[in-house]
């Protein structure tokens, strides 16, 4: 089985490290991953994508085009993406900076409002987080355990002081 | 067994570069192969190399030239119009008989063409990577783990056939994270001392050597061609490899490398559920061509078909290979599109279903 995950805002709202967290989850599981950036030219800013794979065979293609997950942090990535989930698929979406709502009934949408829910609880820049605590809730993808052991490998460890933080921000975004 | 870790196809192939022996690396930034040069900008001073942002692409291959001659394991990296600044000095390495690694992380062309993956360098680094009579030995990466392997072996192979060895990737290669994992093995060395040819200072104690690639005398520098020549003869007998999947009762054969490849596997996958006779050969090194493995995949195949993100270059040495004794077909994406495994299946029907 194969999981295609397709995470989209603008630079600087923490897409790829998002992406990186799932990814490292799959690693933890001993499952074949792949995670691919949109890339640009620009070093931030713009519109910023990233697709990831948890497979238990081996990955063909890393591109994501038709995801059975989607989290969306921004209005025009919602514009674009929300179309192109498989039917029976799932889409989380920042309901803070994005104000339409899904029409599709072949799919599921949860609206969290990360970005608010971030900034109230003083954990400012961390509405990724939430939308992954979202999505591990409603994918089952990983036991809180595993979240905690991934997200100590992915912190870097000049900013090992921030693991409580994100650890809260996964737990709000499970609370959802 | 080292543990596996995260990384993108650059830095995983610039790691691996470190741990070969790589002691100095020459570069000038381009996209999509930058993090090559970053990674080692931070990784290559711990380790006691030298890490150099030359002033522009031609200064770093010919920095490459210098290092080369010395006998230290040196690399290069660029992507595709970076390539075409550095034919001149890949020309005189070649010309001079020095080992090196030179890496491709291929881009959209021609011109500047774009800055997403393409694979339309083929004919380049197969066929003319500079001007005169030689080639190098060209490794297509197909996951971020070939990416490290590779590099390893090209280190390898330069330093045993005295030759460039290139590492022909795609921004879909080194732009994506996949696990990696490393041998625990040491760094190697890298010394001259299996390096007779080297001019790295010998205290009087042999004859000078000359690095050299300028022959004014027709006989000599023939010579010296066919020579060359004959160990090119060398590593083609022994060296091409190609992954061949599912062919023995293939109707059907893709042929497809790096990137492509994977994606034309999973295609291949999805069209064996559904009962076509389909398989697939994989080259691994371009140059030398896989070109016996190829005839034995397509031995009992009534169709070809090669899929590549280009117009079709590889085309012609499938075709060569098999000596036209089949219909070759075609189905490429360009400019910077990846094809879809979909795209690639429905190609596969159409021939599949149709014999």
């Amino acid at each position: 089985m194969t999981k295609e995950m397709l995470l989209a805002g603008f630079g600087g709202q923490g897409i790829l490290f998002m992406g990186k967290v799932l990814a490292y989850i799959g690693l933890y599981d001993d499952k074949q991953v792949s995670w691919l950036p949109s890339y640009g030219p620009e070093m931030r800013g713009g519109t910023c994508n990233c697709s990831v794979c948890i497979s238990d065979d081996p990955i063909g293609s890393p591109l994501v085009d038709e995801p059975d997950t989607l989290i969306v942090m921004n209005q025009p990535s919602f514009d674009k993406f929300i179309d192109k989930v498989v039917p029976g698929g799932i889409a989380i979406i920042d309901s803070a900076l994005i104000s339409s709502k899904c029409e599709r009934t072949d799919i599921t949408c949860f609206y969290v409002p990360a970005t608010a829910l971030a900034n109230e609880n003083d954990l400012k820049g961390m509405a990724n987080i939430i939308l992954t605590g979202k999505l591990i809730k409603e994918t089952g993808i990983a036991s809180i355990e595993t979240v905690r052991e991934t997200m100590k490998k992915v912190i870097p460890p000049r900013k090992a002081n921030l693991l409580e933080a994100n650890m809260k921000a996964i737990e709000i975004g499970m609370a959802q | 067994m080292a543990e596996k870790t995260l990384m993108k196809g650059n830095e995983a192939l610039a790691e691996a570069a470190i741990r070969s022996g790589c002691k100095c690396f020459f570069g000038y930034p381009i996209t999509p192969q930058t993090e090559i040069s970053a990674y080692l900008s931070k990784r290559m001073p711990k380790v006691g190399g030298t890490f150099l942002q030359a002033e522009s692409e031609v200064a770093a291959i010919n920095m490459v030239y210098g290092c080369a001659s010395s006998g230290i394991r040196c690399m290069t990296s660029s992507s595709s119009p970076g390539i075409s600044l550095k034919t001149e000095g890949i020309s005189y390495i070649a010309g001079a008989d020095l080992p090196c690694v030179i890496i491709n992380v291929q881009r959209g062309g021609p011109g500047l063409g774009g800055i997403q993956p393409s694979q339309s360098d083929y004919w380049q680094v197969t066929h003319a990577l500079g001007h005169g009579d030689f080639h190098a030995l060209v490794y297509a990466p197909a996951s971020v783990q070939e990416m490290a392997d590779y590099v390893s072996k090209a280190f390898d192979m330069a330093d045993k056939y005295r030759m460039p060895a290139v590492i022909l990737a795609d921004g879909l290669l080194g732009q994506m994270m996949e696990p990696v994992c490393f041998p625990d093995t040491e760094i190697k060395m890298s010394d001259a001392s299996n390096k007779p040819w080297a001019t790295n200072g010998h205290g009087h104690k042999r004859p000078h050597n000359i690095v050299n690639s300028l022959y004014l005398k027709p006989d000599q520098l023939e010579d010296i061609v066919r020579d060359r020549f004959e160990r090119y003869e060398e590593v083609k007998a022994n060296h091409s490899e190609a992954v061949v999947d599912y062919c023995d009762d293939a109707d059907v054969v893709v042929v497809a490398y790096g990137s492509t490849a994977r994606l034309a596997k999973s295609a291949v996958e999805q069209a064996r559920k559904q009962g076509i006779k389909v398989g697939i050969v994989r080259p691994v090194t371009l140059w030398p061509f896989p070109v016996q493995q190829i005839k034995d995949a397509c031995k009992n195949a009534k169709k070809v078909l090669v899929v590549e993100m280009s117009m079709g270059q590889m085309i012609d040495d499938v075709k060569l290979a098999i000596e036209c004794s089949k219909p070759v077909h075609f189905y490429g994406r360009t400019g910077g599109v990846i094809p879809k495994p979909a795209e690639i299946l429905a190609e596969i029907k159409k021939l599949g279903g149709n014999l």
